[in-house]
């Protein structure tokens, strides 16, 4: 009769059934880890196997090639530069300004909680329906495709991500920091201006990181907009080539030195955007410390 | 704001002279309280330029797609013939191949999602932790195109190979199995296009998946420790159900994603307009048929069939993210 009889005896097979249980749980999980970063490698690797046997000096130097002859990307690098420095340029200052009024401004207002909610739906909103919108604000209109329409595609991209980042940055400065501005006679816009935006320039160069990174590889968007152009191009007005495009025509062309370019075009592509994004995030760690 | 600004300055700048030391301290703080009122304005107009983009877009597609939506009514949803010869359009097949393909990829990645999501939190030491977080978030930020050109090139050779041969070849003919199973053996069909759709939303489930598991208390993780519970039993009787209610948040999140993904599926579906009869069969989705067709498109009919579709894609993702949104509460969505 003593305090034994309170124990319950270990149930050794119920408890080797858990721990069973858990070991597969364990291995299960670490299987789904390992199945995504198989597929990170698999798809890098595919991606330089294919491409690194066509980058040369003629990728650079010469335009786009009818098929069977040597050509290069130019027409198509100089064009994505183009449309996603134009693009980069609207959302960069669009987003900025957007997120200081949510984080500054409109702060918990009605408002400002809309907006906020129609920008995480921007966010993630399908980009071949920017594509559609587009067109019909500045293609239609003016009877032509053009650059001019490809860069507003992209800035309605890139402005959500820069909106997002700027709001949330902005938000971890502390409160200290925009009173001891204002207690030396500062207005809350140069306050802004001159102590918010200084304390938290990392954390900006990393929205608009994102933002490229977000943008770069887009085609949807391109595809009836800037539409493409098998000639160098500088002139905003006009169709312009851009990598993403070229790809797409490429790749899906019978020709094997057409689709060998554009493996080409997407290992540029993806290491661009994958350097943009591990730029951006060390940037953004360094600036959270 | 207009009036705001001229009051304000008309009544600061006249009123006293006060000179300091050669200096209007009067006037440096009319011009400045006019540049902080023009910096508001701004600010203020810009998050407006927001606003109106996402109105515009529902505007314009409504507007371009009303002529096709209007002159088919119910029968655009309905139909399945969609013949640009005939200028007839019914989307039935596009909007059934979008709602399929969205829904297997997301059967495929959600459990991929929180085993990944699980892993990072529970059981890996931190030191790979950070690089295994930096794949997954590495997986996010290929571009679309670049999975398109992985699976037409890469994966749907060997799936057609591996997988679809075989599975084609044990099956007894006529049987069930046989008809999930027929198709065109050359690896693009809704399958693999919904599988390259996971490999893209997978991401962006498991990294909200992640944090949401953070955002657990650690006195309830660990009271469960503490009774004894088992890893397996503290993430799938006390984790998981803490967060049910965010967790649908992110599984409608990678949804909308999948709906509108584009240029992926349109390298892989294999761009057929009627419905798919088999898991192998080819089809297409909304967004592959505008990005096929649209440039292409001559008859205005055909453009403003093409509009609809759109805003068709646009409602179905609005809600998904929309609901993704509102049960995400102050998560990233």
């Amino acid at each position: 009769m003593g305090h034994a009889s309170f124990v319950k005896p270990v149930n050794q097979a119920r408890h080797r059934r858990r721990k069973l249980v858990n070991y597969i749980f364990v291995g299960l999980t670490s299987l789904a880890t390992l199945i995504a970063v198989t597929a990170l490698v698999m798809i890098l690797t595919s991606l330089v196997m294919n491409g690194i046997g066509g980058l040369n000096m003629h990728i650079f130097t010469m335009d786009q090639p009818p098929p069977g002859e040597v050509g290069g990307l130019r027409n198509a690098l100089v064009g994505s530069l183009m449309l996603c420095g134009a693009a980069m340029l609207l959302s960069v200052i669009i987003g900025i300004l957007a997120g200081t009024w949510l984080a500054e401004y409109g702060d918990n207002n009605r408002l400002a909680s809309v907006v906020r909610f129609l920008n995480d739906v921007l966010l993630s909103a399908p980009s071949i329906l920017i594509g559609l919108f587009v067109y019909e604000l500045l293609v239609r209109p003016f009877h032509g495709f053009s650059a001019i329409a490809g860069a507003v595609a992209l800035a309605f991209l890139a402005t959500p991500v820069v909106t997002r980042t700027t709001e949330d940055i902005l938000r971890l400065q502390s409160n200290a920091l925009r009173e001891a501005g204002m207690a030396l006679g500062a207005g809350k816009g140069y306050v802004i201006r001159a102590i918010v935006w200084r304390a938290s320039r990392s954390g900006l160069v990393t929205g608009a990181l994102l933002g490229f990174a977000r943008i770069s590889g887009e085609t949807a968007p391109l595809l009836f907009t800037s539409l493409g152009n098998p000639f160098l191009n500088l002139q905003l007005t006009q169709p312009m080539a851009a990598l993403p495009t070229t790809i797409f025509q490429f790749a899906l062309s019978a020709y094997d030195d057409w689709r060998s370019l554009a493996w080409v075009g997407a290992m540029i592509i993806a290491l661009t955007v994958l350097s943009a994004n591990i730029i951006g995030r060390a940037l953004a760690r360094g600036g959270k410390k | 704001m207009a009036d705001a600004m001229t009051a304000d300055v008309s009544d600061a700048a006249p009123s006293k002279q006060l000179v300091r030391g050669g200096i209007d301290i009067e006037r440096i703080g009319a011009v400045a309280a006019r540049k902080d009122q023009l910096f508001h304005a701004l600010c203020f107009l810009a998050a407006m330029v927001l606003m109106a983009t996402l109105l515009g877009l529902i505007g314009s597609l409504a507007y371009g797609g009303w002529p096709a939506l209007s002159h088919f009514g119910l029968s655009f949803f309905t139909s399945s013939t969609w013949d640009p010869v005939a200028d007839q359009y019914g989307a039935a097949g596009p909007i059934v191949g979008t709602l399929i393909t969205a829904f297997m990829a997301m059967i495929l990645a959600l459990p991929l999602a929180i085993g990944i999501a699980v892993f990072l939190v529970e059981f890996c030491p931190s030191s790979v932790g950070y690089w295994v977080g930096l794949a997954v978030e590495l997986l996010a930020g290929i571009p679309s195109i670049v999975y398109g050109m992985w699976g037409l090139f890469v994966l749907a050779p060997w799936f057609a190979e591996h997988v679809q041969m075989p599975l084609m070849m044990s099956v007894v003919p006529g049987s069930l199995m046989d008809r999930i199973f027929a198709g065109v053996p050359n690896g693009a069909n809704i399958f693999t296009a919904s599988l390259i759709l996971a490999i893209m939303v997978l991401p962006y489930i498991a990294t909200v998946f992640r944090e949401l598991l953070l955002s657990v208390p650690p006195h309830v993780r660990e009271a469960a420790y503490g009774i004894g519970c088992t890893p397996f039993e503290v993430v799938g009787s006390i984790m998981l159900p803490y967060i049910r209610r965010s967790a649908i948040g992110a599984v409608m999140l990678g949804l909308g994603r999948a709906l509108g993904e584009t240029m992926a599926v349109t390298f892989i579906i294999g761009n057929s307009h009627a419905f798919p009869k088999s898991l192998f069969d080819s089809g297409s989705t909304i967004a592959s048929t505008i990005a096929n067709e649209f440039t292409e498109a001559t008859g205005d009919m055909h453009i403003s069939a093409l509009i609809a579709l759109g805003f068709v894609l646009f409602i179905i993702t609005f809600a998904a993210l929309a609901g993704a949104r509102l049960l995400l509460g102050g998560e990233k969505a």
